[in-house]
């Protein structure tokens, strides 16, 4: 049975574009055949960080248009056996696209594909309801921040009135360190206020910039933390149980006392 | 001089604080007037014992230590006649 995800977040710039791109391909490395598709009609970024833009000729408008073929604009990362990516336009906008076009489309590619990862845009209007249609399961990326769990809590509520029962969270860029120091929330207190269920927690990991500079997703490095994290991410949505990434650091002595001295 | 020994609130303690307050209200203000139609009821409840001033009335969210607090404001203009110990309506046993 193939399943489409739609990765969401409401807000802008917490990581929906590298957490498509790095589930895509840690479930394709697992053996599973994946397309992953940008659903940000205007502002097209997938194919940047998956390293893929030089090889678009046809897009999603395309498709949905009539003027070409579905297969004709799936691109093929030659990287990665089974992945696919299919583009979205760049020169039109959110209204080019309706949601029974979109659930059309996502329906013909769970045809050939046992996973269809859709990258949502940000906000939670036209592009959201056009990229959440035809999805059959919903994550929803948020890092520790305010702004960024506050909107999650309006795009469950979002989501939920849609249709989806239990859309699952992923936490991206937590930073050990300052949890640690009280400075930052924790993966509970996160769960605490959203009351979802977790699917994953990815650490702030400065190879991620390093990755998307290349146009190479972190999980095609071993030694990534985040990299290890989305495989696990990954093994989850296949239905296996993984624990969660041990991220705790203990504050020591020292680091206490320079906190303390810093303050006064 | 030994103020740099006192600990502030932590900042993800700040952080959940806010967030529950400011998130209460999101889900109430966007579940479709959801406020309003507690309001009604409540008046309506309220409208049985005691005549109340409605467009003097007030609902609001507030933070009183620490915590959320629905705050009600009720101008009351009279009690009802009949509405005391021995009316039907608090003697009635559930």
């Amino acid at each position: 049975m193939s399943q489409a995800i739609v990765i969401t977040s409401g807000k802008g710039g917490v990581g929906k574009t590298t957490t498509t791109a790095n589930l895509g391909v840690a479930l394709a490395l697992s053996g599973a055949k994946v397309v992953v598709v940008d659903a940000d009609i205007g502002l097209r970024n997938l194919d940047v960080v998956m390293g893929l833009e030089n090889r678009i000729v046809y897009d999603l408008v395309d498709v949905v248009e009539g003027y070409c073929r579905l297969r004709q604009a799936l691109i093929k990362d030659k990287r990665v056996d089974g992945l696919f990516l299919l583009p979205a336009a760049q020169t039109k906008d959110k209204n080019a696209v309706n949601p029974d076009q979109m659930k059309e489309l996502i329906g013909g590619l769970k045809e050939e594909h046992d996973f269809v990862i859709v990258d949502c845009p940000a906000g939670i209007e036209q592009g959201f309801k056009n990229a959440i249609s035809g999805a059959d399961r919903a994550a929803i990326v948020t890092t520790p921040e305010v702004s960024a769990v506050r909107d999650a809590d309006r795009i469950t509520g979002l989501l939920e009135a849609s249709g989806f029962e239990k859309p699952e969270l992923i936490i991206n860029r937590i930073k050990p360190r300052m949890v640690a120091r009280g400075d930052m929330m924790d993966i509970p207190d996160i769960i605490d206020i959203l009351a979802i269920d977790l699917l994953g927690v990815v650490p702030d990991d400065d190879y991620i910039v390093v990755s998307t500079n290349r146009g190479e997703p972190a999980v095609m490095a071993d030694s990534s933390l985040a990299g290890q994290a989305y495989r696990n991410i990954a093994r989850r949505i296949k239905g296996e149980e993984v624990p969660f990434l041990d991220l705790s650091e203990k504050e020591t002595i020292w680091s206490r006392l320079r906190r303390l001295m810093r303050r006064s | 001089m030994f103020n740099w020994w006192r600990q502030r609130t932590k900042a993800k303690d700040v952080a959940k604080d806010r967030l529950r307050v400011v998130l209460m209200q999101d889900r109430l203000s966007l579940s479709h007037g959801v406020m309003e139609e507690m309001k009604d009821e409540v008046i309506m409840a309220i409208s049985k014992y005691v005549e109340i001033d409605r467009p003097g009335i007030e609902f609001s969210w507030k933070e009183i230590d620490k915590r959320r607090a629905l705050v009600a404001n009720i101008p009351v203009i009279s009690i009802k006649r009949g509405a005391t110990a021995n009316d039907r309506v608090t003697q009635r046993t559930y």
